[in-house]
């Protein structure tokens, strides 16, 4: 290390240019973390779907109801070990621009279907003795100010009430997300609320949404998914189960190419300018190569020069793609920037490694080929360009 | 010599000396070009969907929706109800048939396979009544035949056919019914082209909906019996429904894909704006550092510092609207009319689009470009105008 005073020198020599060179490579790699927020958006946290859980719908497709009886006679399947079911409430708040996803569920087998609700125990036990009591993640309560007790009107579109009026839920519990990528953003509420409002309507008091199944041997998980179908085939209500992660998945498939689209014209783009910015960075070596040859004729080894170039070329691609990292990760972990249209919209741990290792292959691509040519170069040949 | 003159003779010297610094220069037109590729690019799939959603409607054309409803997914009508729309005063009448142009109809959800990926899609499915045919005109059928009343046919949008697996001839299967497609129409482009239309009589039972619809789309006489049509249907007790034009409906469709493809593409586009602008004040320093003392000696020679400072900024907004107009051209080549599907937000269901590069995203593409050669172009422009002369000339 005892080099690093002389990189640093070499450095400061054209000021302007290596601040300007880290302040782009800063930038490119800001911009790394923003396409991995978009691209983990856009597939909906598909990789934190539950490994072991089922998603079921009715087979004509999710906007068909599927009968809440169903849920107990699911039980007697083998590898079934827990069920419970949600229903798409659709409601907003205040104006219809305030939308949050809203879900009517069973609270107590709800939660112990997805433990990544993390709700404290005292919230928990108020919701479950409140049938108009509704848990809601941090962000939305933030977003629109909501506190625990506080009684908030909702308007479903869906689920008009008989009276006319707006529902109105009390916030018992604000929970958090276990892991990163787990939308945190959803609101839930017991739908016995809901089946009591509309006592007497079959269609909305004796069906649900879709149901959520727990399964014991998730390797096995498409053939206790087939036996399920085949329980309720050729009933007036045929279904349709598929593991989470294939549910997820095909619901990210749905928006389809936008996703992709945006990222891969972004990386192109992104390529470009590390490429471009290599180019700076091989530049202003190439312009000292003469230089390089009178440390060689200092007695400097064709190892060390070599070294000492890549050593420089790495130092700015470290600090600039390093800050730029981690700027990144800081803009992509506040969140959401479309106010609840992309909930999944975080930065996978995985992608900061990768980012670290373009940080370094950037480094050492823009220093390699003129640190080569300074190696191959023949002292007296490197004195006499100039 | 005057002023202008000055400017123009130093300008022409950079602009002839570029090739000289070709490399460097080249960064920056690349880092300006990029920047308006993504910008263009991203921009114009929120123009696309737009422009579909909002060829679907036309203006003296009305959703007739139950109150509180926002979209035809979350509505519903009974038989009667929209027998009381229909007879409401401004609707078109004397067409062929029984009369008024109002068409009830019923939207659901088909699974069908979407053709790039092989997965399952939510596509519209739509349940129409004869009637259908005469509020929507521009609806023609370019291959096959209309479905026949009370078959299990449909006939499909053009988009949907290109989308997803629905081939003239084929049938498909959706829970315990069979269908078959015999026929493709068109709608000028419109979202209508990614649906799936069958004769709601057949479909009701389908999908267990008695005599129950969705919607009624309505003609209306002119555009501005709107208010007409809709006081006559929100004061009568009977009724408790919501009025709104086709075209303002399709627009509020639009709005939250639109949203965040701007919230994305010009997140981005800032970011990407801002390392540009690095890159060519790069550029540009380096381009006043390796005519130093070319500088130096038009100033001794007597040109003022504005005009080399002119000069400098001429040449950074010249190399960034190279790159404006090069990413602009580009963007427009490989993205407009691109056709893909995604799903619509707001109904959850599938609408085929194209990209749109419209020339205002063109004009906003090579706006920026030139701002940010602007920018660029400042701080070393102000270093070449206060060369010290005497130095610069002494330089290597």
């Amino acid at each position: 290390m005892k080099y690093l005073h002389l990189v640093w020198r070499n450095l400061l020599r054209r000021k302007i240019r290596t601040t300007f060179t880290l302040l782009s490579i800063f930038v490119a790699f800001i911009l790394f973390g923003v396409l991995v927020g978009i691209r983990a958006a856009f597939t909906l946290g598909v990789e934190v779907a539950g490994a072991d859980r089922l998603v079921m719908l009715h087979k004509v497709g999710f906007m068909m109801f599927v009968p809440e009886s169903y849920g107990p006679r699911m039980q007697s399947v083998r590898g079934v070990t827990d069920v419970t079911h949600s229903t798409w409430f659709g409601a907003y708040y205040q104006t219809e621009t305030n939308f949050f996803a809203n879900m009517a569920v069973d609270p107590e087998p709800f939660l112990r279907m997805y433990p990544e609700y993390i709700v404290p125990e005292d919230q928990k036990k108020t919701w479950f003795e409140d049938r108009t009591g509704a848990i809601v993640g941090r962000p939305t309560a933030e977003r629109f100010g909501w506190k625990i007790g506080d009684r908030v009107p909702l308007i479903s579109p869906i689920f008009n009430r008989p009276d006319g009026g707006p529902w109105t839920f009390t916030i018992r519990g604000i929970y958090t997300a276990a892991r990163k990528g787990v939308d945190d953003t959803q609101f839930f509420f017991d739908r016995r609320y809901m089946a009591e409002t509309f006592r007497g309507v079959d269609f909305i008091e004796g069906n649900v949404g879709w149901f959520i199944i727990r399964v014991s041997d998730p390797p096995n998980a498409d053939q206790i998914a087939q036996n399920i179908d085949a329980l309720f085939a050729n009933s007036p209500n045929e279904t349709k189960t598929s593991t989470e992660a294939q549910f997820v998945q095909n619901f990210a498939k749905q928006i389809g190419d936008i996703g992709s689209i945006v990222t891969a014209i972004t990386a192109a783009v992104l390529f470009t300018i590390l490429l471009v910015v290599g180019n700076t960075m091989a530049q202003s070596i190439r312009e000292r190569i003469s230089e390089l040859a009178v440390l060689k004729t200092l007695g400097f080894s064709d190892g060390k020069v070599l070294g000492l170039v890549l050593l420089e070329s790495v130092f700015i691609a470290v600090l600039g793609g390093g800050a730029g990292l981690l700027v990144g990760w800081l803009l992509v972990s506040a969140g959401d920037p479309t106010g609840g249209f992309l909930p999944a919209f975080y930065y996978p741990a995985r992608h900061l490694v990768i980012g670290a290792a373009m940080v370094i292959g950037l480094g050492i691509a823009a220093g390699i080929l003129p640190a080569f040519k300074a190696n191959r170069l023949r002292i007296v040949d490197a004195l006499r360009r100039n | 010599m005057n002023w202008i003159s000055q400017i123009v003779a130093v300008t022409a010297l950079n602009i002839r000396t570029i090739r000289q610094r070709l490399g460097s220069s080249a960064v920056a037109v690349v880092g300006i070009a990029g920047v308006v590729i993504v910008f263009i690019a991203v921009l114009s799939i929120g123009e696309g969907f737009r422009k579909v959603m909002i060829e679907a409607g036309s203006p003296d054309t009305v959703i007739v929706l139950r109150g509180g409803a926002d979209t035809e997914m979350t509505s519903g009508l009974s038989g009667e109800e929209a027998k009381l729309i229909a007879e409401a005063p401004a609707v078109v009448r004397g067409g062929n048939g029984n009369g008024a142009a109002a068409s009830p109809e019923l939207l659901v959800i088909a699974d069908v396979p979407k053709r790039s990926t092989g997965t399952d899609a939510n596509v519209p499915l739509r349940g129409v009544l004869p009637e259908a045919f005469e509020v929507r005109r521009d609806l023609s059928i370019v291959e096959g035949r209309r479905f026949e009343p009370g078959r299990n046919e449909i006939i499909v949008g053009r988009a949907a056919k290109r989308e997803f697996d629905l081939d003239l001839g084929a049938s498909v299967q959706w829970g315990e019914n069979k269908w078959d497609i015999v026929g493709v129409f068109e709608a000028d482009g419109s979202a209508s082209e990614s649906e799936i239309w069958a004769d709601a009589r057949v479909l009701q039972p389908a999908y267990r909906r008695g005599n129950s619809f969705q919607s009624v789309h309505a003609k209306l006489e002119s555009i501005e019996a709107f208010d007409t049509f809709k006081d006559a249907l929100t004061t009568d007790p009977r009724l408790k429904v919501k009025v709104v034009r086709e075209t303002d409906y399709y627009a509020q469709q639009s709005t939250i894909l639109h949203g965040i493809v701007r919230t994305i593409g010009y997140g981005i586009a800032i970011l990407m704006g801002i390392g540009a602008v690095f890159g060519a004040i790069n550029t540009m320093y380096s381009a006043v550092a390796t005519r130093t003392r070319e500088i130096a000696t038009l100033r001794a020679l007597g040109f003022g510092a504005s005009a080399v400072m002119v000069s400098v900024l001429v040449e950074a907004m010249l190399l960034s609207l190279i790159g404006g107009v090069v990413g602009g051209a580009l963007a427009y080549l490989a993205f407009d009319g691109f056709t893909t599907a995604t799903m619509n937000w707001q109904s959850f269901s599938q609408v085929a689009f194209a990209f749109a590069v419209t020339p205002a995203l063109l004009i906003q593409g090579i706006a920026s470009a030139a701002v940010m050669g602007l920018l660029g172009g400042l701080f070393p422009a102000i270093r070449a105008a206060r060369l010290p002369i005497v130095t610069a000339l002494r330089e290597l």
